[in-house]
Protein backbone atom coordinates (compact mmCIF):
# COMPACT_ATOMS: atom_id res chain seq x y z
CA UNK A 1 0.00 0.00 0.00
CA UNK A 2 2.78 2.31 0.97
CA UNK A 3 4.41 1.55 -2.37
CA UNK A 4 1.34 2.68 -4.21
CA UNK A 5 1.24 5.96 -2.35
CA UNK A 6 4.84 6.46 -3.21
CA UNK A 7 4.05 5.94 -6.83
CA UNK A 8 1.70 8.92 -6.80
CA UNK A 9 4.58 11.07 -5.78
CA UNK A 10 6.83 9.48 -8.32
CA UNK A 11 4.40 10.21 -11.12
CA UNK A 12 5.30 13.85 -10.70
CA UNK A 13 8.99 13.16 -10.63
CA UNK A 14 8.78 11.04 -13.75
CA UNK A 15 6.23 12.82 -15.91
CA UNK A 16 6.40 16.44 -14.83
CA UNK A 17 9.87 17.47 -16.07
CA UNK A 18 9.03 16.51 -19.65
CA UNK A 19 5.49 17.79 -19.40
CA UNK A 20 6.44 21.16 -17.94
CA UNK A 21 9.08 21.72 -20.61
CA UNK A 22 6.57 20.73 -23.23
CA UNK A 23 3.88 23.08 -21.95
CA UNK A 24 6.17 26.05 -21.37
CA UNK A 25 8.22 25.82 -24.56
CA UNK A 26 5.80 24.29 -27.04
CA UNK A 27 2.16 24.67 -26.00
CA UNK A 28 2.45 28.23 -24.68
CA UNK A 29 4.39 29.54 -27.69
CA UNK A 30 1.87 27.87 -29.98
CA UNK A 31 -1.01 29.64 -28.23
CA UNK A 32 0.91 32.92 -28.24
CA UNK A 33 1.41 32.65 -31.98
CA UNK A 34 -2.34 32.22 -32.31
CA UNK A 35 -2.92 35.32 -30.19
CA UNK A 36 -0.32 37.44 -31.99
CA UNK A 37 -2.03 36.54 -35.24
CA UNK A 38 -5.10 38.46 -34.09
CA UNK A 39 -3.17 41.67 -33.46
CA UNK A 40 -1.27 44.38 -35.25
CA UNK A 41 2.08 44.10 -33.54
CA UNK A 42 5.62 44.98 -34.47
CA UNK A 43 7.28 43.68 -31.30
CA UNK A 44 8.10 47.13 -29.90
CA UNK A 45 5.00 49.30 -30.07
CA UNK A 46 1.53 48.59 -28.76
CA UNK A 47 -0.48 45.60 -29.80
CA UNK A 48 -3.77 46.64 -31.33
CA UNK A 49 -6.50 44.11 -31.82
CA UNK A 50 -7.16 43.33 -35.46
CA UNK A 51 -9.47 40.35 -35.25
CA UNK A 52 -9.23 38.18 -38.33
CA UNK A 53 -8.06 41.10 -40.45
CA UNK A 54 -4.58 39.57 -40.73
CA UNK A 55 -6.08 36.40 -42.12
CA UNK A 56 -8.23 38.33 -44.58
CA UNK A 57 -5.17 40.28 -45.67
CA UNK A 58 -3.38 37.05 -46.54
CA UNK A 59 -5.58 36.80 -49.59
CA UNK A 60 -7.09 40.28 -49.95
CA UNK A 61 -3.98 42.44 -49.65
CA UNK A 62 -0.83 40.34 -49.78
CA UNK A 63 0.41 40.12 -53.35
CA UNK A 64 2.80 37.31 -52.55
CA UNK A 65 0.97 34.97 -50.21
CA UNK A 66 -1.52 33.44 -52.68
CA UNK A 67 1.35 32.79 -55.07
CA UNK A 68 3.40 31.22 -52.26
CA UNK A 69 0.47 29.01 -51.42
CA UNK A 70 0.16 27.88 -55.02
CA UNK A 71 3.87 27.08 -54.93
CA UNK A 72 3.40 24.94 -51.84
CA UNK A 73 0.57 23.09 -53.54
CA UNK A 74 2.74 22.52 -56.62
CA UNK A 75 5.38 21.11 -54.31
CA UNK A 76 2.78 18.90 -52.65
CA UNK A 77 1.56 17.64 -56.01
CA UNK A 78 5.11 16.93 -57.18
CA UNK A 79 5.88 15.12 -53.95
CA UNK A 80 2.78 12.98 -54.07
CA UNK A 81 2.72 12.25 -57.79
CA UNK A 82 6.41 11.93 -58.62
CA UNK A 83 8.02 11.05 -55.31
CA UNK A 84 5.46 8.62 -53.98
CA UNK A 85 4.91 6.88 -57.31
CA UNK A 86 8.61 6.37 -57.81
CA UNK A 87 9.01 5.30 -54.22
CA UNK A 88 6.20 2.79 -54.59
CA UNK A 89 7.67 1.29 -57.76
CA UNK A 90 11.10 1.06 -56.19
CA UNK A 91 9.68 -0.58 -53.09
CA UNK A 92 7.88 -3.15 -55.25
CA UNK A 93 11.05 -3.84 -57.19
CA UNK A 94 13.16 -4.27 -54.08
CA UNK A 95 10.51 -6.35 -52.41
CA UNK A 96 10.74 -8.89 -55.21
CA UNK A 97 13.96 -10.04 -53.65
CA UNK A 98 16.24 -8.73 -56.36
CA UNK A 99 19.99 -9.17 -56.17
CA UNK A 100 21.62 -6.41 -54.13
CA UNK A 101 18.39 -5.57 -52.33
CA UNK A 102 20.18 -4.27 -49.28
CA UNK A 103 22.68 -2.30 -51.37
CA UNK A 104 19.96 -0.47 -53.26
CA UNK A 105 18.00 0.19 -50.12
CA UNK A 106 21.05 1.70 -48.44
CA UNK A 107 22.04 3.79 -51.44
CA UNK A 108 18.58 5.21 -52.10
CA UNK A 109 18.38 6.24 -48.49
CA UNK A 110 21.74 8.03 -48.28
CA UNK A 111 20.42 11.48 -49.33
CA UNK A 112 17.86 11.31 -46.52
CA UNK A 113 20.51 11.42 -43.80
CA UNK A 114 22.34 14.43 -45.25
CA UNK A 115 21.38 17.86 -43.96
CA UNK A 116 19.13 19.91 -46.20
CA UNK A 117 21.66 22.74 -46.07
CA UNK A 118 24.28 20.59 -47.75
CA UNK A 119 21.76 19.16 -50.22
CA UNK A 120 20.57 22.67 -51.09
CA UNK A 121 24.08 23.98 -51.59
CA UNK A 122 24.94 20.96 -53.69
CA UNK A 123 21.94 21.48 -55.96
CA UNK A 124 22.73 25.19 -56.23
CA UNK A 125 26.07 24.14 -57.61
CA UNK A 126 24.42 21.67 -59.98
CA UNK A 127 22.08 24.40 -61.27
CA UNK A 128 24.84 27.03 -61.42
CA UNK A 129 24.67 28.77 -64.78
CA UNK A 130 28.40 28.92 -65.51
CA UNK A 131 29.91 25.77 -64.06
CA UNK A 132 26.96 23.69 -62.88
CA UNK A 133 26.71 20.03 -63.81
CA UNK A 134 23.38 20.52 -65.55
CA UNK A 135 24.58 23.22 -67.93
CA UNK A 136 27.88 21.44 -68.53
CA UNK A 137 25.81 18.45 -69.62
CA UNK A 138 23.36 20.51 -71.68
CA UNK A 139 26.21 22.20 -73.52
CA UNK A 140 26.80 18.88 -75.23
CA UNK A 141 23.54 19.48 -77.10
CA UNK A 142 23.02 23.23 -76.99
CA UNK A 143 26.49 24.53 -77.77
CA UNK A 144 29.37 25.72 -75.65
CA UNK A 145 27.94 29.12 -74.75
CA UNK A 146 24.75 27.80 -73.20
CA UNK A 147 24.40 29.23 -69.71
CA UNK A 148 20.76 29.35 -68.70
CA UNK A 149 20.38 30.70 -65.19
CA UNK A 150 18.05 28.19 -63.50
CA UNK A 151 18.14 29.70 -60.05
CA UNK A 152 17.46 33.31 -60.97
CA UNK A 153 14.90 32.91 -63.76
CA UNK A 154 11.37 33.37 -62.34
CA UNK A 155 9.91 30.43 -64.27
CA UNK A 156 12.54 27.90 -63.16
CA UNK A 157 13.74 29.11 -59.74
CA UNK A 158 11.03 27.32 -57.81
CA UNK A 159 11.41 24.13 -59.82
CA UNK A 160 15.06 23.85 -58.81
CA UNK A 161 14.00 23.66 -55.16
CA UNK A 162 11.31 21.10 -55.99
CA UNK A 163 13.87 18.91 -57.76
CA UNK A 164 16.20 19.02 -54.78
CA UNK A 165 13.43 18.13 -52.35
CA UNK A 166 12.03 15.31 -54.46
CA UNK A 167 15.51 13.92 -55.00
CA UNK A 168 16.36 13.92 -51.31
CA UNK A 169 13.30 12.13 -49.97
CA UNK A 170 12.49 9.46 -52.56
CA UNK A 171 14.50 6.98 -50.53
CA UNK A 172 12.58 7.85 -47.38
CA UNK A 173 9.17 7.05 -48.82
CA UNK A 174 10.57 4.05 -50.64
CA UNK A 175 11.72 2.64 -47.33
CA UNK A 176 8.45 3.32 -45.51
CA UNK A 177 6.54 1.51 -48.24
CA UNK A 178 9.11 -1.25 -48.44
CA UNK A 179 8.78 -1.89 -44.71
CA UNK A 180 5.01 -1.89 -45.12
CA UNK A 181 5.19 -4.44 -47.92
CA UNK A 182 7.43 -6.68 -45.86
CA UNK A 183 4.73 -6.88 -43.22
CA UNK A 184 2.12 -8.16 -45.68
CA UNK A 185 1.71 -11.86 -45.06
CA UNK A 186 3.07 -14.03 -47.90
CA UNK A 187 -0.09 -16.13 -47.72
CA UNK A 188 -1.99 -13.46 -49.64
CA UNK A 189 0.44 -13.73 -52.50
CA UNK A 190 0.36 -17.48 -52.46
CA UNK A 191 -3.41 -17.44 -52.65
CA UNK A 192 -3.27 -14.95 -55.53
CA UNK A 193 -0.79 -17.14 -57.34
CA UNK A 194 -3.00 -20.18 -56.96
CA UNK A 195 -5.89 -18.15 -58.33
CA UNK A 196 -3.73 -17.37 -61.34
CA UNK A 197 -3.28 -13.65 -60.77
CA UNK A 198 -0.55 -12.01 -62.82
CA UNK A 199 2.00 -9.59 -61.43
CA UNK A 200 -0.02 -6.47 -62.20
CA UNK A 201 -3.17 -7.90 -60.65
CA UNK A 202 -1.27 -8.94 -57.56
CA UNK A 203 -0.06 -5.36 -57.12
CA UNK A 204 -3.42 -3.67 -57.67
CA UNK A 205 -5.56 -6.24 -55.83
CA UNK A 206 -3.30 -7.20 -52.96
CA UNK A 207 -0.34 -4.92 -52.41
CA UNK A 208 -2.13 -1.59 -52.90
CA UNK A 209 -5.18 -2.22 -50.70
CA UNK A 210 -3.15 -3.82 -47.93
CA UNK A 211 -0.63 -1.01 -48.10
CA UNK A 212 -3.31 1.70 -47.91
CA UNK A 213 -2.56 2.77 -44.31
CA UNK A 214 1.14 3.11 -45.13
CA UNK A 215 0.38 5.04 -48.30
CA UNK A 216 -1.92 7.27 -46.29
CA UNK A 217 0.96 8.04 -43.92
CA UNK A 218 3.23 8.82 -46.86
CA UNK A 219 0.66 11.11 -48.49
CA UNK A 220 0.14 12.94 -45.19
CA UNK A 221 3.86 13.37 -44.73
CA UNK A 222 4.46 14.55 -48.28
CA UNK A 223 1.52 16.94 -48.13
CA UNK A 224 2.07 18.55 -44.72
CA UNK A 225 5.82 18.55 -45.32
CA UNK A 226 5.25 20.53 -48.52
CA UNK A 227 2.81 22.98 -46.96
CA UNK A 228 5.31 23.92 -44.27
CA UNK A 229 8.48 23.45 -46.33
CA UNK A 230 11.15 26.04 -45.65
CA UNK A 231 14.76 24.91 -45.94
CA UNK A 232 15.26 24.38 -49.67
CA UNK A 233 13.69 27.65 -50.80
CA UNK A 234 15.24 29.65 -47.96
CA UNK A 235 18.73 28.50 -48.88
CA UNK A 236 18.55 28.10 -52.64
CA UNK A 237 16.58 31.16 -53.75
CA UNK A 238 15.35 32.86 -50.56
CA UNK A 239 12.04 33.26 -52.34
CA UNK A 240 13.53 35.13 -55.27
CA UNK A 241 13.67 36.37 -57.91
CA UNK A 242 11.04 38.89 -56.86
CA UNK A 243 9.08 36.37 -54.73
CA UNK A 244 8.63 33.94 -57.64
CA UNK A 245 9.77 30.96 -55.56
CA UNK A 246 8.44 32.00 -52.15
CA UNK A 247 6.61 29.51 -49.97
CA UNK A 248 4.28 30.42 -47.07
CA UNK A 249 6.99 29.51 -44.57
CA UNK A 250 9.69 31.65 -46.20
CA UNK A 251 7.31 34.63 -46.45
CA UNK A 252 6.43 34.12 -42.82
CA UNK A 253 10.08 33.97 -41.79
CA UNK A 254 10.97 37.14 -43.62
CA UNK A 255 7.90 38.95 -42.29
CA UNK A 256 8.80 37.99 -38.72
CA UNK A 257 12.54 38.47 -38.70
CA UNK A 258 13.30 40.87 -41.53
CA UNK A 259 10.30 43.17 -41.56
CA UNK A 260 9.22 42.88 -37.93
CA UNK A 261 5.60 42.14 -38.82
CA UNK A 262 4.99 40.06 -35.72
CA UNK A 263 1.22 40.05 -35.92
CA UNK A 264 0.92 39.39 -39.61
CA UNK A 265 3.75 36.84 -39.66
CA UNK A 266 2.16 34.96 -36.77
CA UNK A 267 -1.11 34.83 -38.68
CA UNK A 268 0.82 33.27 -41.55
CA UNK A 269 2.40 30.74 -39.21
CA UNK A 270 -0.97 29.83 -37.78
CA UNK A 271 -2.49 29.64 -41.21
CA UNK A 272 0.10 27.00 -42.13
CA UNK A 273 -0.91 24.98 -39.06
CA UNK A 274 -4.61 25.25 -39.98
CA UNK A 275 -3.86 24.27 -43.53
CA UNK A 276 -1.99 21.16 -42.38
CA UNK A 277 -4.84 20.18 -40.05
CA UNK A 278 -7.50 20.67 -42.72
CA UNK A 279 -5.59 18.70 -45.33
CA UNK A 280 -4.85 15.95 -42.80
CA UNK A 281 -8.56 15.74 -42.09
CA UNK A 282 -9.42 15.57 -45.81
CA UNK A 283 -6.83 12.91 -46.56
CA UNK A 284 -8.00 10.79 -43.62
CA UNK A 285 -11.58 11.07 -44.85
CA UNK A 286 -10.60 10.16 -48.40
CA UNK A 287 -8.70 7.10 -47.31
CA UNK A 288 -11.48 6.06 -45.00
CA UNK A 289 -13.97 6.37 -47.84
CA UNK A 290 -11.75 4.35 -50.15
CA UNK A 291 -11.39 1.76 -47.42
CA UNK A 292 -15.15 1.56 -46.87
CA UNK A 293 -15.75 1.21 -50.59
CA UNK A 294 -13.17 -1.55 -50.86
CA UNK A 295 -14.59 -3.54 -47.97
CA UNK A 296 -18.11 -3.07 -49.32
CA UNK A 297 -17.30 -5.09 -52.42
CA UNK B 1 14.14 -5.82 -40.80
CA UNK B 2 13.87 -9.51 -41.47
CA UNK B 3 14.90 -10.82 -44.82
CA UNK B 4 12.01 -12.50 -46.41
CA UNK B 5 12.36 -12.92 -50.12
CA UNK B 6 9.21 -13.87 -51.80
CA UNK B 7 9.07 -13.79 -55.56
CA UNK B 8 5.44 -13.20 -56.13
CA UNK B 9 5.96 -11.98 -59.66
CA UNK B 10 7.73 -15.11 -60.77
CA UNK B 11 6.85 -15.88 -64.38
CA UNK B 12 8.67 -17.43 -67.29
CA UNK B 13 10.29 -14.33 -68.67
CA UNK B 14 11.27 -13.12 -65.24
CA UNK B 15 14.97 -13.41 -66.05
CA UNK B 16 14.74 -10.90 -68.87
CA UNK B 17 12.50 -8.62 -66.87
CA UNK B 18 14.64 -8.72 -63.82
CA UNK B 19 17.74 -7.84 -65.87
CA UNK B 20 15.94 -4.77 -67.18
CA UNK B 21 14.74 -3.98 -63.69
CA UNK B 22 18.25 -4.33 -62.36
CA UNK B 23 19.50 -1.82 -64.93
CA UNK B 24 16.77 0.64 -63.97
CA UNK B 25 17.59 0.25 -60.29
CA UNK B 26 21.26 0.88 -61.06
CA UNK B 27 20.38 4.04 -63.01
CA UNK B 28 18.35 5.38 -60.11
CA UNK B 29 21.13 4.47 -57.71
CA UNK B 30 23.50 6.50 -59.89
CA UNK B 31 21.12 9.47 -59.86
CA UNK B 32 20.97 9.29 -56.06
CA UNK B 33 24.70 8.91 -55.64
CA UNK B 34 26.26 10.91 -58.47
CA UNK B 35 25.76 14.39 -56.95
CA UNK B 36 27.60 13.15 -53.87
CA UNK B 37 30.40 11.65 -55.94
CA UNK B 38 30.67 14.97 -57.75
CA UNK B 39 30.79 16.83 -54.43
CA UNK B 40 33.59 14.62 -53.10
CA UNK B 41 35.67 14.90 -56.26
CA UNK B 42 35.35 18.65 -56.60
CA UNK B 43 36.16 19.10 -52.92
CA UNK B 44 39.64 17.87 -53.84
CA UNK B 45 40.10 20.00 -56.93
CA UNK B 46 41.19 23.51 -57.68
CA UNK B 47 38.82 25.89 -59.42
CA UNK B 48 40.86 25.45 -62.59
CA UNK B 49 39.89 21.77 -62.70
CA UNK B 50 36.27 22.22 -61.57
CA UNK B 51 35.58 24.98 -64.06
CA UNK B 52 37.85 23.62 -66.76
CA UNK B 53 37.88 20.37 -68.62
CA UNK B 54 37.88 17.98 -65.67
CA UNK B 55 34.35 18.54 -64.43
CA UNK B 56 33.37 15.03 -63.46
CA UNK B 57 36.61 13.04 -63.43
CA UNK B 58 38.71 12.18 -60.42
CA UNK B 59 40.99 15.03 -59.38
CA UNK B 60 44.32 15.15 -61.19
CA UNK B 61 45.95 16.98 -58.37
CA UNK B 62 44.44 15.99 -55.02
CA UNK B 63 44.15 19.23 -53.09
CA UNK B 64 43.90 18.04 -49.48
CA UNK B 65 44.75 21.60 -48.53
CA UNK B 66 41.07 22.45 -49.16
CA UNK B 67 40.23 20.31 -46.14
CA UNK B 68 42.89 21.89 -44.02
CA UNK B 69 41.62 25.40 -44.75
CA UNK B 70 37.96 24.42 -44.33
CA UNK B 71 38.60 22.83 -40.94
CA UNK B 72 40.83 25.61 -39.65
CA UNK B 73 40.21 29.14 -40.80
CA UNK B 74 36.96 28.15 -42.51
CA UNK B 75 35.57 27.28 -39.08
CA UNK B 76 34.00 23.98 -40.08
CA UNK B 77 35.66 22.12 -37.22
CA UNK B 78 34.19 24.66 -34.82
CA UNK B 79 30.68 24.23 -36.30
CA UNK B 80 31.12 20.48 -36.26
CA UNK B 81 32.02 20.42 -32.57
CA UNK B 82 29.07 22.72 -31.84
CA UNK B 83 26.71 20.41 -33.69
CA UNK B 84 28.05 17.44 -31.76
CA UNK B 85 27.48 19.31 -28.49
CA UNK B 86 23.94 20.47 -29.37
CA UNK B 87 22.91 17.07 -30.68
CA UNK B 88 24.70 15.13 -27.96
CA UNK B 89 23.16 17.05 -25.07
CA UNK B 90 19.74 16.99 -26.72
CA UNK B 91 20.02 13.25 -27.18
CA UNK B 92 20.96 12.61 -23.57
CA UNK B 93 18.50 14.97 -21.92
CA UNK B 94 15.58 14.18 -24.23
CA UNK B 95 16.35 10.46 -23.93
CA UNK B 96 16.33 10.58 -20.13
CA UNK B 97 13.27 12.84 -19.81
CA UNK B 98 11.22 10.97 -22.35
CA UNK B 99 12.00 7.51 -21.02
CA UNK B 100 11.03 8.69 -17.54
CA UNK B 101 7.85 10.27 -18.86
CA UNK B 102 6.97 7.22 -20.94
CA UNK B 103 7.52 4.99 -17.91
CA UNK B 104 5.36 7.20 -15.75
CA UNK B 105 2.63 7.38 -18.35
CA UNK B 106 2.56 3.70 -19.20
CA UNK B 107 3.22 2.04 -15.84
CA UNK B 108 1.87 4.28 -13.13
CA UNK B 109 -1.86 4.43 -12.53
CA UNK B 110 -3.13 7.96 -12.67
CA UNK B 111 -6.21 9.88 -13.74
CA UNK B 112 -4.59 12.08 -16.36
CA UNK B 113 -2.27 9.53 -17.94
CA UNK B 114 -4.20 9.25 -21.14
CA UNK B 115 -4.76 13.00 -21.44
CA UNK B 116 -1.12 13.89 -20.95
CA UNK B 117 -0.02 11.17 -23.33
CA UNK B 118 -2.36 12.52 -25.99
CA UNK B 119 -1.13 16.06 -25.47
CA UNK B 120 2.43 14.88 -26.05
CA UNK B 121 1.35 13.03 -29.18
CA UNK B 122 -0.32 16.13 -30.63
CA UNK B 123 3.07 17.78 -30.23
CA UNK B 124 4.43 15.59 -33.02
CA UNK B 125 2.30 17.50 -35.47
CA UNK B 126 3.29 20.99 -34.38
CA UNK B 127 5.64 22.54 -36.93
CA UNK B 128 8.65 24.53 -35.79
CA UNK B 129 7.44 27.76 -37.34
CA UNK B 130 4.22 27.83 -35.34
CA UNK B 131 6.18 28.43 -32.13
CA UNK B 132 9.20 30.24 -33.50
CA UNK B 133 8.52 33.87 -32.63
CA UNK B 134 7.18 33.46 -29.06
CA UNK B 135 9.93 30.95 -28.34
CA UNK B 136 12.47 33.44 -29.66
CA UNK B 137 11.07 36.12 -27.34
CA UNK B 138 10.96 33.80 -24.32
CA UNK B 139 14.50 32.63 -24.80
CA UNK B 140 15.59 36.22 -25.27
CA UNK B 141 13.83 37.28 -22.04
CA UNK B 142 15.44 34.40 -20.16
CA UNK B 143 18.79 35.79 -21.22
CA UNK B 144 19.97 32.56 -22.85
CA UNK B 145 19.43 33.59 -26.49
CA UNK B 146 22.56 33.23 -28.55
CA UNK B 147 24.09 30.72 -26.15
CA UNK B 148 24.23 26.94 -26.14
CA UNK B 149 21.30 26.63 -23.77
CA UNK B 150 19.06 28.87 -25.86
CA UNK B 151 19.15 26.45 -28.75
CA UNK B 152 19.22 23.25 -26.70
CA UNK B 153 15.92 24.04 -24.99
CA UNK B 154 13.82 24.04 -28.19
CA UNK B 155 15.73 21.02 -29.51
CA UNK B 156 15.04 19.01 -26.37
CA UNK B 157 11.40 20.06 -26.24
CA UNK B 158 10.75 19.25 -29.89
CA UNK B 159 12.42 15.86 -29.47
CA UNK B 160 10.16 14.84 -26.59
CA UNK B 161 6.86 13.93 -28.31
CA UNK B 162 8.27 11.49 -30.85
CA UNK B 163 10.65 10.00 -28.33
CA UNK B 164 7.88 9.52 -25.77
CA UNK B 165 5.72 7.83 -28.37
CA UNK B 166 8.40 5.39 -29.47
CA UNK B 167 9.27 4.53 -25.87
CA UNK B 168 5.64 4.27 -24.75
CA UNK B 169 4.83 1.75 -27.43
CA UNK B 170 7.87 -0.22 -26.30
CA UNK B 171 6.71 -0.20 -22.67
CA UNK B 172 3.34 -1.53 -23.76
CA UNK B 173 4.99 -4.64 -25.11
CA UNK B 174 7.30 -5.09 -22.14
CA UNK B 175 6.24 -7.66 -19.51
CA UNK B 176 5.88 -6.24 -16.00
CA UNK B 177 7.07 -9.29 -14.06
CA UNK B 178 10.66 -8.21 -13.72
CA UNK B 179 9.85 -4.81 -12.21
CA UNK B 180 7.17 -6.28 -9.97
CA UNK B 181 9.63 -8.80 -8.62
CA UNK B 182 12.08 -5.99 -7.98
CA UNK B 183 9.49 -3.92 -6.15
CA UNK B 184 8.56 -6.89 -3.98
CA UNK B 185 12.22 -7.31 -3.16
CA UNK B 186 12.09 -3.78 -1.81
CA UNK B 187 13.73 -1.95 -4.69
CA UNK B 188 12.88 1.76 -4.72
CA UNK B 189 11.19 3.29 -7.74
CA UNK B 190 14.20 5.35 -8.72
CA UNK B 191 16.71 2.55 -8.33
CA UNK B 192 14.39 0.14 -10.05
CA UNK B 193 14.01 2.51 -12.99
CA UNK B 194 17.70 3.12 -13.50
CA UNK B 195 18.95 -0.38 -12.73
CA UNK B 196 16.25 -2.57 -14.22
CA UNK B 197 14.06 -0.60 -16.61
CA UNK B 198 16.71 1.54 -18.25
CA UNK B 199 18.82 -1.39 -19.47
CA UNK B 200 15.71 -3.11 -20.82
CA UNK B 201 14.53 -0.22 -22.96
CA UNK B 202 17.87 0.22 -24.70
CA UNK B 203 16.63 -0.87 -28.16
CA UNK B 204 13.72 1.58 -28.10
CA UNK B 205 15.96 4.27 -26.71
CA UNK B 206 18.37 3.69 -29.59
CA UNK B 207 15.53 4.05 -32.09
CA UNK B 208 14.32 7.24 -30.44
CA UNK B 209 17.86 8.60 -30.18
CA UNK B 210 18.59 8.10 -33.85
CA UNK B 211 15.42 9.95 -34.70
CA UNK B 212 16.28 12.78 -32.31
CA UNK B 213 19.83 12.97 -33.57
CA UNK B 214 18.82 13.22 -37.23
CA UNK B 215 16.25 15.92 -36.51
CA UNK B 216 18.62 17.96 -34.36
CA UNK B 217 21.73 17.58 -36.47
CA UNK B 218 19.99 18.86 -39.59
CA UNK B 219 17.75 21.49 -38.04
CA UNK B 220 17.92 24.87 -39.73
CA UNK B 221 15.16 27.27 -38.70
CA UNK B 222 15.76 27.41 -34.95
CA UNK B 223 19.52 27.44 -35.36
CA UNK B 224 19.30 30.25 -37.88
CA UNK B 225 17.11 32.34 -35.59
CA UNK B 226 18.47 31.67 -32.12
CA UNK B 227 22.22 31.75 -32.71
CA UNK B 228 23.95 34.85 -33.94
CA UNK B 229 27.54 34.48 -32.80
CA UNK B 230 29.67 32.69 -35.35
CA UNK B 231 31.54 30.56 -32.83
CA UNK B 232 28.30 28.99 -31.59
CA UNK B 233 26.74 28.17 -34.95
CA UNK B 234 25.71 24.64 -35.88
CA UNK B 235 26.79 22.97 -39.10
CA UNK B 236 23.63 23.74 -41.13
CA UNK B 237 23.93 27.47 -40.35
CA UNK B 238 27.71 27.46 -40.32
CA UNK B 239 27.82 25.95 -43.80
CA UNK B 240 25.71 28.85 -45.03
CA UNK B 241 28.07 31.49 -43.70
CA UNK B 242 31.04 29.41 -44.83
CA UNK B 243 29.65 29.34 -48.37
CA UNK B 244 29.00 33.07 -48.17
CA UNK B 245 32.58 33.67 -47.13
CA UNK B 246 34.28 31.65 -49.86
CA UNK B 247 31.68 32.16 -52.62
CA UNK B 248 33.90 31.42 -55.56
CA UNK B 249 36.22 28.80 -54.13
CA UNK B 250 34.21 25.71 -54.99
CA UNK B 251 36.86 23.24 -53.93
CA UNK B 252 37.03 24.72 -50.47
CA UNK B 253 33.23 24.90 -50.16
CA UNK B 254 33.02 21.30 -51.29
CA UNK B 255 35.57 20.26 -48.65
CA UNK B 256 33.51 21.98 -45.96
CA UNK B 257 30.35 20.21 -47.07
CA UNK B 258 32.09 16.83 -47.20
CA UNK B 259 33.39 17.29 -43.67
CA UNK B 260 29.86 18.13 -42.54
CA UNK B 261 28.41 15.11 -44.30
CA UNK B 262 30.89 12.27 -44.25
CA UNK B 263 30.67 11.35 -40.55
CA UNK B 264 26.92 11.05 -40.84
CA UNK B 265 27.17 8.85 -43.91
CA UNK B 266 29.76 6.64 -42.21
CA UNK B 267 27.57 6.29 -39.12
CA UNK B 268 24.65 5.58 -41.40
CA UNK B 269 26.46 2.87 -43.33
CA UNK B 270 27.48 1.12 -40.12
CA UNK B 271 24.03 1.41 -38.57
CA UNK B 272 21.98 1.45 -41.75
CA UNK B 273 19.40 -1.07 -40.54
CA UNK B 274 18.84 0.72 -37.26
CA UNK B 275 18.75 4.14 -38.90
CA UNK B 276 16.27 2.98 -41.52
CA UNK B 277 14.15 1.24 -38.92
CA UNK B 278 14.16 4.26 -36.66
CA UNK B 279 13.11 6.74 -39.33
CA UNK B 280 10.43 4.40 -40.66
CA UNK B 281 9.09 3.86 -37.18
CA UNK B 282 8.98 7.59 -36.59
CA UNK B 283 6.93 7.97 -39.75
CA UNK B 284 4.52 5.11 -39.31
CA UNK B 285 3.83 5.83 -35.68
CA UNK B 286 3.39 9.53 -36.35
Amino acid sequence: MNKLMNRKRYIFIFVMPAFLLFVVFMAVPLIMTGIYGLFDYDGIGKMSFAGIQNYINLFAKDRHFPHAMVNSLILAAASIVIQLTLAFLLAIALNKGIKGEKFFRTVYFIPVVISTTVISQLWMKIFNSDYGLLNVFLRLFKGADYNFSWLTTPSTAFMTTVVAGVWQYIGYYMLIMYAGMKSISPEYYEAAKIDGANGFQTITKITLPLLAPVIETCVLFALTGSLRSFDFVYIMTNGGPNHASDLPATLMYNNLFRRGLYGYGSAQAFFIVFECLIFTFIIKKLFKKADDNASGI
Amino acid sequence: MKKQTYNFLQTKNIKKNSKLLFVILIIIAVIQIFPLYWLITYSLKSNAEIFGDNVIGLPRDWRWVNYKIALGEGGILRYFINSVVYSGVTLLVAGLLSSMAAYGLMRMKWKFNKLIYNIFIIGIMIPTQATLLPLFQMIDKMGVKGGYLGLMIPYIVFALPMSIMILSSFFMGLPKELEEAAYIDGCGVMRCFFQIIFPMIKPALATASIFTFMATWNELMFANTLIDRDELKTLPVGIMSFVGQYVTDWGLIGAGMVIATLPIIIIYIFLSNQVQESLVMGAVKG
